[in-house]
């Protein structure tokens, strides 16, 4: 069934009435989520890029106004990269791989030992959000979580027109 | 009436007269008409559902109700508390080629093991011998034939109308012990199978329907808990027999016909169903996520052979390929090789296992069956810990690798939902569902026991994207958690509770935090000749945190021998009680004496005995959590502070809020110099954050010099030996020599099992089920 736009806004809020959740969680999917989606996050943002997908919470794919480019752009406006990268190789990285450094988030029996896991915290160059924490051993590649195939999404799932995309300029 | 018993494709729906390799036949004419045509048993068009789906769905409607009813009913023959009080039993019928038509709610996750038993069987011409008739029952236990581990057993009858077979049912109880080298279902210290406890192999163990004698005296003198035995054994004919009686009853009312197109349709009907979900639920393209839990065998209180004794890290790496037309493939190269110890899994629990979290989350029907399988591609390359190529093999805790390998899934799956807004289907994770507190010897009625708490069955879970997670609830094996009665456990265990309280700071935080778990404090009493031990992990965390969130809090262990509690007791002193709340401060030690206190990150442990009046903690970890913790409602930090579900210092460290303390104790946050305060922490994190292509440089020196732990250099070793891919990938990331490389004889451990290797089908007149891409 479908929600109206207050419940979806609710929803994004973490505000809904259990009720409600509840049937979304078990009746089957409304298919009309996607648009009410977009609509209200881009309403929200303080830009005027379009949003193509949700990437992450406070990520997004876009469509740049001016060179239709697509980027993955913070909320707060802070620029990562194409969209195919992995954002996290353009954030900021801080470490914790000391004892202390995890005593800082966890009391010392309940922490991991750096030895064996070190937390890795990526901030948003923009607005020092906390995006991501990974939880990997040393020496771990940094994950890139995400690959979206948004032409297939649109054209074959959504049977909607892929928004239209640029490649990026060579700087 | 639809008649059909043939169609022109080939496969025959007729129920099947056994004679000769007529059950083989038909199961390879099943499985090339998938190939071929890409629907089960070649069916394009769902006959009897598009003819009649009035009757389809009342036959549906009256097996679903059937199983859920026999499972109901079944479980209060058992006596064992993780059976009758817990719900560690499921039933699960079959058609003749061994594919799932539906199960009952419970351990869903046997809805493929015992599948694969039937196909073992099938494929391995029990038929000919020794032969299957009306009457029969079948038991299974074997891990190498997929079984999750050996305390799960499988009682299979098949079902015959007439005289010809129309279909199986299957019933599984998780039992209380199998016989192993330390007592409990899933014990610490074997590292092969032969000390993973008595393992039976789709052995014909009745006729008539009714238990053979030299089955009955043999498995009793091969486990610790016989009465147990002898009632869950009852409680599996039981149900098995009830379904049985359902689907003949059903054949009476709507025709043999109609029941066999049934029987193939459905699971056709779970293919499609799968594949609607994915396409309505989530994004094409690529997902990738990576788990580990530690293994730290090194320790001098795991007690196992020196070539066992390797500290070492389970790795899980997946890459989710969600494809155009909806199919999807898990393929999980890169693992690390199975090892010495008890947590190594098979291919077929490692998959069906994934259907029981597919029921919470993609799939929340009643339509699960084999039809999902048939829609999913996995890929789990041969010698990795999911599929071992070995027979040795142990796997009494399998459970401890595949819950934390699937806890990765859910934030693959949660980024999708989370991208097309469904953010009610977003989940950080899973916990790892430990501590287990086992153990055995001479219990309180002075019979030999064993224990297995199943008090694990009740985690914290994930946070979500709306909600925190759900504090000390369920476990990922069975979505019915439940911590089961004190007073249960009380009369099945000779230990006394002196104290059952959540356990703070165990939840992920997050914007929406993680659910806690809890923790119970034990005493010894009127024990004799007792062991226990611990499992779980402690030096690593299994899951990680979502989009900002953290991961949940690591494990770590407590234990006191040869305390004074009897004579507090008696001198009505005050004694320990209740949580271990900041084990920064303990303050147990406080209130007691004791000759020797353990308490430390070593979270596996083999048998250590225990006295009348030592104490054992039991801590069950949290869930992960989502969005960046400075998010979070001040509110919600209060009532975490109020309700014991946070330290207070971590209130300011981690979610920046200020806070105090009024005259009645209660705590406030305010709110105003929270938001100052937040506003500090993320300038504060840009100064100290680095752009993480110059961290890249700094971590690629510390690879290039090999600084690292010996474990976590032995999992990359194992996982490079297996995956020529995952090592190209490695040095591309870290930018490596081309000459690099890293192998275990380099790390100055022992490398038992790295060159060496043997598998079951290198037995004579064994045939292998292989069911994944490897």
């Amino acid at each position: 069934m479908a929600y109206d736009r207050k419940k979806i806004e609710e929803l994004i809020d973490g505000t809904i009435d259990w009720e409600t959740l509840h049937r979304m969680l078990s009746e089957p999917k409304d298919p009309e989520r996607f648009r009410l989606y977009l609509e209200i996050l881009q309403e929200r943002v303080p830009w005027e890029d379009r949003i193509i997908l949700p990437y992450q919470y406070h990520l997004y794919v876009v469509q740049k106004k001016d060179t239709k480019e697509w980027v993955i752009k913070c909320d707060c406006g802070h620029e990562f990269c194409d969209y195919r990268d992995n954002w996290k190789l353009h954030a900021l990285i801080y470490v914790r791989d000391t004892e202390e450094s995890l005593n800082e988030i966890y009391p010392k029996l309940m922490a991991p030992d750096p030895n064996w896991q070190v937390f890795r915290e990526y901030y948003c160059p923009g607005c020092g959000t906390l995006l991501e924490v990974e939880a990997p051993t040393p020496w771990y590649p940094v994950i890139h979580n995400w690959e979206p195939d948004i032409e297939t999404f649109y054209r074959e799932w959504l049977g909607q027109p892929v928004p239209e995309r640029a490649e990026p300029v060579r700087k | 009436m639809v008649r059909m018993a043939k169609t022109r494709l080939g496969v025959n729906f007729s129920p099947l007269k056994l004679e000769g390799q007529t059950l083989k036949r038909h199961r390879d004419e099943v499985l090339r008409l998938t190939r071929e045509t890409g629907h089960y048993a070649g069916l394009k068009h769902l006959e009897l559902k598009e003819s009649d789906p009035i009757l389809y769905n009342k036959m549906f409607s009256r097996l679903r109700a059937g199983v859920v009813h026999a499972r109901e009913t079944a479980k209060r023959i058992a006596a064992s508390p993780i059976v009758e009080q817990e719900g560690e039993l499921c039933f699960t019928l079959y058609n003749p080629a061994g594919d799932s038509l539906m199960t009952s709610t419970g351990i869903i996750i046997h809805v493929g093991t015992m599948g694969a038993a039937i196909k073992y069987m099938i494929e391995n011409g029990w038929e000919e011998n020794p032969g299957i008739r009306p009457g029969d029952i079948f038991t299974n236990n074997d891990c190498m034939l997929g079984n999750v581990h050996p305390c799960d057993v499988h009682t299979i009858v098949p079902i015959f109308w007439e005289d010809q077979l129309v279909g199986w049912v299957g019933g599984v109880t998780h039992v209380i012990d199998t016989g192993a080298l330390g007592p409990g279902s899933m014990t610490m210290g074997p590292v092969q199978r032969f000390g993973d406890g008595y393992q039976i192999t789709c052995r014909k163990t009745g006729e008539n329907d009714r238990p053979l004698r030299d089955w009955l005296h043999e498995s009793q003198r091969s486990i610790r808990t016989t009465r147990y035995w002898l009632l869950d054994e009852r409680t599996r004919i039981a149900g098995c027999h009830m379904i049985r009686d359902l689907v003949l009853d059903l054949i009476r009312e709507v025709g043999i016909d109609n029941y066999m197109r049934f029987a193939y349709e459905i699971v056709e009907d779970g293919r499609r169903s799968l594949i609607r979900r994915i396409k309505s639920m989530t994004v094409p393209g690529k997902y990738r996520a990576v788990a580990f839990v530690d293994v730290g065998y090194k320790h001098p209180d795991v007690q196992v052979p020196p070539y066992a004794k390797v500290d070492t890290i389970m790795h899980a790496p997946h890459e989710i390929t969600i494809h155009p037309d909806g199919t999807w493939k898990l393929d999980f190269d890169g693992s690390s090789r199975w090892g010495w110890h008890s947590f190594n899994a098979q291919p077929v629990s490692f998959t069906s296992g994934i259907w029981v979290m597919m029921t919470q989350t993609l799939i929340p029907t009643e339509l699960v069956n084999d039809g999902a399988y048939y829609a999913t591609q996995f890929r789990l390359p041969k010698g990795t810990w999911q599929n071992p190529d070995d027979r040795r093999t142990a796997h009494s805790y399998a459970w401890h690798f595949l819950v934390s390998a699937w806890s990765a899934i859910w934030r693959s799956l949660s980024t999708a939902y989370f991208a097309r807004g469904y953010l009610e289907e977003v989940n950080a994770g899973n916990a790892n569902t430990s501590n287990w507190l086992q153990g055995g010897g001479f219990n309180q009625y002075d019979e030999i026991h064993a224990v297995n708490s199943f008090e694990a069955a009740s985690e914290g879970t994930g946070a979500g994207a709306v909600k925190d997670g759900l504090d000390h609830a369920a476990a990922i094996w069975n979505p019915e958690g439940d911590m089961g009665d004190m007073e249960i456990w009380e009369l099945a265990e000779p230990l006394i509770y002196l104290g059952r309280n959540v356990k703070a700071n165990t939840g992920g935080y997050g914007k929406y935090r993680g659910g806690c778990g809890y923790e119970t404090l034990r005493m010894v009493y009127n024990a004799k000749d007792w062991t226990m031990f611990f499992m779980g992990n402690g030096y690593m965390v299994s899951d990680w945190g979502l989009m900002g969130g953290y991961p949940s809090a690591a494990g770590y262990r407590f234990e006191a021998h040869g305390t004074d509690l009897k004579e507090r007791i008696e001198k009505g002193l005050p004694l320990p009680l209740g949580p271990d709340a900041d084990p920064d401060h303990p303050e147990y030690e406080k209130l007691m004496k004791a000759r020797t206190i353990k308490r430390d990150k070593q979270t596996m442990t083999t048998e250590t005995i225990f006295e009348n009046y030592d104490l054992y903690l039991n801590y069950l970890r949290g869930g992960p959590g989502f969005g960046d913790p400075i998010e979070r409602d001040p509110a919600k930090i209060e009532a975490d502070l109020n309700g014991g579900y946070l330290l207070p210092r971590y209130a300011e460290k981690v979610y920046g809020a200020v806070i105090y303390q009024d005259e009645q104790g209660r705590w406030h946050v305010d709110r105003e110099a929270t938001e100052k305060r937040r506003a500090e922490i993320r300038k504060e994190r840009i100064a100290r954050g680095k752009p993480t292509r110059e961290w890249m440089k700094e971590e690629r020196e510390r690879i290039l010099r090999k600084e690292a732990s010996v474990q976590v250099r032995h999992m990359f070793a194992t996982s490079f030996q297996l995956s020529p891919r995952f090592l190209e990938e490695f040095k591309r990331f870290w930018d490596l020599p081309e000459d690099w490389s890293l192998t275990e004889e380099e790390l100055e451990v022992p490398t038992f099992g790295a060159k060496h290797r043997m598998s079951v089908e290198q037995l004579p007149d064994v045939k292998r089920l292989v069911l994944v891409e490897e």
